[in-house]
C-alpha cells in the first residue's frame, strides 16, 4: 500500500511510520503545519508544530529512509478546530479540540489530499486498533494497552475514514515499549516528552487564552433556585464540574462546597450547586456518527446495552442507548449509575467490549435529582 | 589567499582591495545594508530612509525590516510591475523627494524566485545623480549573467559561493574603495577592518576557482542553459496551457530560471508528484519549519494569494540536460491533473465525517 505517515515530530508517530515501512508499505512522511507562526522550540510537554517538531519529524524520516514533506493545513485548522473551540466555549459548551482535529483535519483534509495524490491510507501514532470482519467491513477497537488507549479521540471516525486509516501501534503492550523500540531504531525522539494539553494554547492557560478571544462580561452566579450567590468575570471561562475560582460571596446553607452545574451564555449566568446535583443520569447527543457500520439496533431504533465514556481518560460506565425514533438523529444514553462531570459540548463515545460503536456530541445532560427540585 | 582574492576580483570586475570575504550571501547582505545605513546615518543623522525593492531576498528584506524596527529606519518599498521589474519612475520620484534624508538604495540584480533581471545600471545612475549609494544583491546574477562591479557603478554588491558551483558557507561583499561601512561584527580587524574573523582559506580558494570557471564559460553555458529554459517554457505551455509564466520573458530573466503558477492546484501537491517522478522543483519560499507561504515576490507582482499558492519554480544549472527537460515534460501533465484533483487546502472536505453525516441526516452508512 502507499501510506502517508502523519509525523508530529513525536515518538509515537515516528515508531508507527517505522512499522509501516517494515511491513513493506511504500511510506511517505508528512508533517502538518497547523500554525502560520510556529514557535521555535517546545517548552516541556506543551505545544506542537514548532520548528523543533518539524525538524524532529524530518530527522525521523531521514533515519527511516523515507521522503519527508511539510503540508500547510493552518487555514483549515484555524477554521475547523481553533475557531470551533472558541465558538463552543462562547456558546457555554466544553469542546474537545483533539477530536475535531481527527474528524476534520487528520482524517478528512489530510486524508482527502492523500487519496487524491495516490495514497491508500493515512498512518498515525494513535493507540487504537482497526479490525476487519469477513466482509472487509472495519471496526475500531481499543488498543491493547488500555492505559494508553486513544480510541476515544478516534471514536468520531466514520466507516469511510476508517477504511483509509492505519494505527500500527495498536498492539503495543506499553508506551515504554514504544520508546525502547524508538531507541533501538536509532530515532532521536525516543525520550521526547509526551505532549498534552491543547497544542494551540502553548502556555496551557486556557482561561487566559479564551479571555482574549471571547467577549467576557461580568455576570451573576446563581444557585439552583436562581438566587444570586456571587459574580463572575465572564461565564464562558467556566466548565461544568468546576469548583475552584468561583469566589462565592454567599455560603451554601449546608456549608458544603459548590460546583458549576450549568453555564447559561445567553443570560451570562453560571449556575452552581452541591456536588450531588452534578450526577448525570441521561445524556442527549447530537451529530451522531458510527465508527464503522452501525449495529443493528441503531437501524431499528431498539435500545442496546453498551458502555459510555465522556472524556479521553475517563472510565467507561455501563449504559443503555437508543436512537430517537423521530428521525431527528438524536442519541439518548441512559447511564446505569449517575456520572459526574458531564458537560454539553463533550463527546460521548459508546463501546461494546473493546469495540467502539460510535459517538455523539453531548447536547444536554440531565440530572434526575436536579430535575426533581 | 591573496591569489584567490585577485581571481575573484577579476571574475567580478573589481579591484582586489574591493573584495571582502564573508560566510555567504546572507552575511554580505546584512553587512552591506546595515553597514551602509549606520555609516551614512553617522555622517548625517537625518539619513534614515532606505529605498528597497519589494521583491528582495529575505537576507535583504528582513535586514531592512530589522533596521526599521530597531534602528529607526524609514523604509520605502519600491513597487514592481507584473513582470517583477522595479518601477524606476517611483525610484526617481522618491530620490527627488528630500535626497538628504536617504541612507541607501538596495535593489537586487536578479530575482531568486521569478528570475527577473533588474535595470541595475539605471538604478545606479538615478541614485548617484542624487548622491545616494547603492547596494545590489547579485547572488543569483553572478556566474549566470555578465556581472562587472566596476562597470555597474555599484557601491556594494553581494555574491555567494554555492550559487556558482563553489562551496557553501563562503561569499563576498564587493565594496567600492571609497565606500565607508560600519562593521557589523567586531574583532581582529580583518578584511579592511570591516569584517573581523579569521578567513577560511580552503573555502575561499574553492570559491575563487569556481568563480573563475563560471565566468570563463559564461557565454557558452548561458546560451546552452537559456535554450534549455526556453524549451522547458515552451513545453510546459504546450502541455499545460493554463500555466502562466511568471517573471520577465526572454532575456529579461535568468538563463536557468523558469517560474510558473498553475491554477487550481497547491504548489506542494505538484511538488510532491513531480518529486515522485524524479523531478525536483520548488514552490518558492518556505519558513524554517518548511511551511509554504504565498511568496512576497508574487504578491508584489500583483498576484492574489490563491494564485500565488500554485507557484512552481524550475531551476537549471550546469548539470542540466535535454533529458531532464524531457522527464519534466513527460511527468507534468499527469502531475498537474492529479494535483488539481487534490484541490486547494481550505475547501470543504469530500470525505464523509461525523459533521457531514449529521448535516446529511445519515446514520453513518
Amino acid at each position: 500500500m502507499r501510506v502517508l505517515a502523519a509525523m508530529s515530530g513525536g515518538v509515537d508517530s515516528a515508531v508507527a511510520a517505522a512499522r509501516a515501512v517494515e511491513a513493506g508499505h511504500d511510506v511517505v512522511g508528512v508533517h502538518l503545519a497547523l500554525s502560520r507562526m510556529p514557535g521555535t522550540l517546545r517548552t516541556g510537554s506543551r505545544g506542537c508544530c514548532t520548528i523543533e517538531d518539524s525538524r524532529d519529524a524530518w530527522r525521523a524520516c531521514d533515519v527511516l529512509g523515507i521522503p519527508y514533506y511539510v503540508w500547510d493545513f493552518s487555514e483549515r485548522f484555524k477554521e475547523d478546530v481553533v475557531q470551533d473551540f472558541i465558538d463552543e466555549y462562547a456558546a457555554g459548551r466544553t469542546p474537545n479540540p483533539c477530536m475535531r482535529c481527527n474528524e476534520r483535519i487528520k482524517f478528512a483534509a489530510l486524508l482527502e489530499k492523500a487519496i487524491a495524490l495516490g495514497f491508500d491510507a493515512v498512518c498515525t501514532g494513535h493507540y487504537a486498533k482497526v479490525i476487519e470482519d469477513a466482509d472487509g467491513n472495519r471496526e475500531l477497537h481499543r488498543a491493547a494497552d488500555w492505559a494508553k488507549d486513544q480510541s476515544y479521540v478516534l471514536g468520531v471516525l466514520t466507516h469511510e475514514q476508517l477504511k483509509h486509516s492505519m494505527f500500527p501501534l495498536a498492539d503495543t503492550p506499553s508506551k515504554a515499549e514504544v520508546r525502547a523500540e524508538a531507541e533501538r531504531r536509532g530515532l532521536s525522539v525516543a525520550n521526547k516528552p509526551d505532549s498534552h494539553d491543547i497544542c494551540f494554547i502553548p502556555d496551557g492557560d486556557t482561561a487566559g487564552w479564551l479571555a482574549e478571544k471571547i467577549d467576557m462580561a461580568t455576570g451573576d452566579i446563581v444557585d439552583e433556585s436562581g438566587a444570586k450567590v456571587g459574580e463572575h468575570p465572564g461565564a464562558n471561562a467556566f466548565t461544568v464540574g468546576q469548583r475552584r475560582g468561583l469566589k462565592l460571596g454567599t455560603p451554601a446553607a449546608d456549608g458544603k462546597p459548590r460546583f458549576v452545574l450549568e453555564i447559561r451564555p445567553k443570560e451570562n449566568k453560571v449556575v452552581v450547586g452541591p456536588e450531588a446535583l452534578l450526577a448525570i443520569d441521561e445524556i442527549r447527543g447530537i451529530k451522531v456518527s458510527w465508527a464503522g457500520l452501525p449495529i443493528a439496533e441503531v437501524e431499528t431504533g431498539m435500545e442496546f446495552e453498551c458502555y459510555a465514556q465522556v472524556r479521553a481518560h475517563g472510565d467507561p460506565v455501563p449504559a443503555t442507548a437508543r436512537m430517537e425514533p423521530d428521525g431527528a438523529g438524536q442519541l439518548v444514553v441512559t447511564l446505569t449509575n449517575p456520572l459526574r462531570g458531564v458537560a454539553p459540548g463533550q463527546t460521548v463515545v459508546l463501546y461494546q467490549g473493546s469495540r467502539v460503536l460510535g459517538q455523539a456530541t453531548i447536547d444536554a445532560a440531565r440530572s434526575l435529582q436536579r430535575a426533581a427540585l | 589567499m591573496e591569489e584567490a582574492r585577485e581571481a575573484l576580483a577579476a571574475a567580478a570586475g573589481a579591484h582586489p582591495s574591493e573584495v571582502i570575504f564573508t560566510s555567504g550571501g546572507t552575511e554580505s547582505d546584512n553587512l552591506a545594508v546595515k553597514g551602509l545605513y549606520w555609516s551614512r546615518a553617522a555622517e548625517k543623522p537625518a539619513r534614515r530612509r532606505i529605498l528597497c525593492s519589494a521583491v528582495e531576498h529575505h537576507a535583504v528584506l528582513d535586514t531592512v525590516e530589522w533596521l526599521e524596527r530597531h534602528e529607526r529606519a524609514d523604509v520605502t518599498w519600491l513597487p514592481v510591475d507584473g513582470d517583477g521589474v522595479v518601477d524606476l519612475a517611483v525610484l526617481e520620484a522618491e530620490l527627488a523627494r528630500d535626497p538628504d534624508s536617504i541612507a541607501l538604495v538596495t535593489v537586487m540584480w536578479a530575482n531568486n524566485e521569478v528570475g527577473t533581471i533588474q535595470p541595475i545600471h539605471r538604478v545606479v545612475e538615478l541614485a548617484h545623480a542624487a548622491g545616494i549609494p547603492v547596494h545590489a544583491d547579485a547572488v543569483q546574477a553572478f556566474g549566470s549573467l555578465p556581472v562587472d562591479f566596476k562597470a555597474s557603478g555599484l557601491d556594494a554588491m553581494s555574491v555567494s559561493g554555492h550559487k556558482i558551483g563553489g562551496p557553501v558557507g563562503v561569499g563576498a561583499l564587493l565594496l567600492g574603495r571609497s565606500v565607508k561601512l560600519t562593521p557589523v561584527q567586531h574583532g581582529g580587524g580583518q578584511e579592511r577592518d570591516v569584517r573581523s574573523g579569521t578567513l577560511d582559506t580552503a573555502s575561499i580558494s574553492a570559491f575563487a576557482a569556481a568563480a573563475e570557471h563560471a565566468v570563463a564559460n559564461l557565454g557558452v553555458e548561458s546560451a546552452r542553459i537559456s535554450s534549455l529554459r526556453d524549451r522547458l517554457i515552451d513545453g510546459v505551455r504546450e502541455r499545460v496551457p493554463e500555466a502562466v509564466l511568471r517573471g520577465a520573458p526572454g532575456n529579461g530573466r535568468l538563463p536557468g530560471n523558469a517560474h510558473f503558477t498553475f491554477p487550481g492546484c497547491e504548489g506542494d501537491s505538484l511538488l510532491f508528484l513531480l518529486d515522485l517522478a524524479g523531478v525536483e522543483s520548488s514552490t518558492g519560499s518556505a519558513c524554517t519549519a518548511g511551511v509554504p507561504r504565498p511568496s512576497h515576490v508574487l504578491l508584489a507582482m500583483g498576484l492574489d494569494e490563491e494564485t500565488a499558492r500554485g507557484a512552481q519554480r524550475f531551476t537549471l544549472g550546469h548539470s542540466s540536460t535535454d533529458q531532464d527537460i524531457d522527464a519534466l515534460l513527460a511527468a507534468l501533465p499527469g502531475a498537474y491533473a492529479r494535483a488539481r484533483q487534490a484541490g486547494m487546502a481550505g475547501h470543504e472536505s469530500s470525505i464523509q465525517t461525523a459533521g457531514t453525516v449529521a448535516r446529511q441526516g445519515l446514520t453513518g452508512r
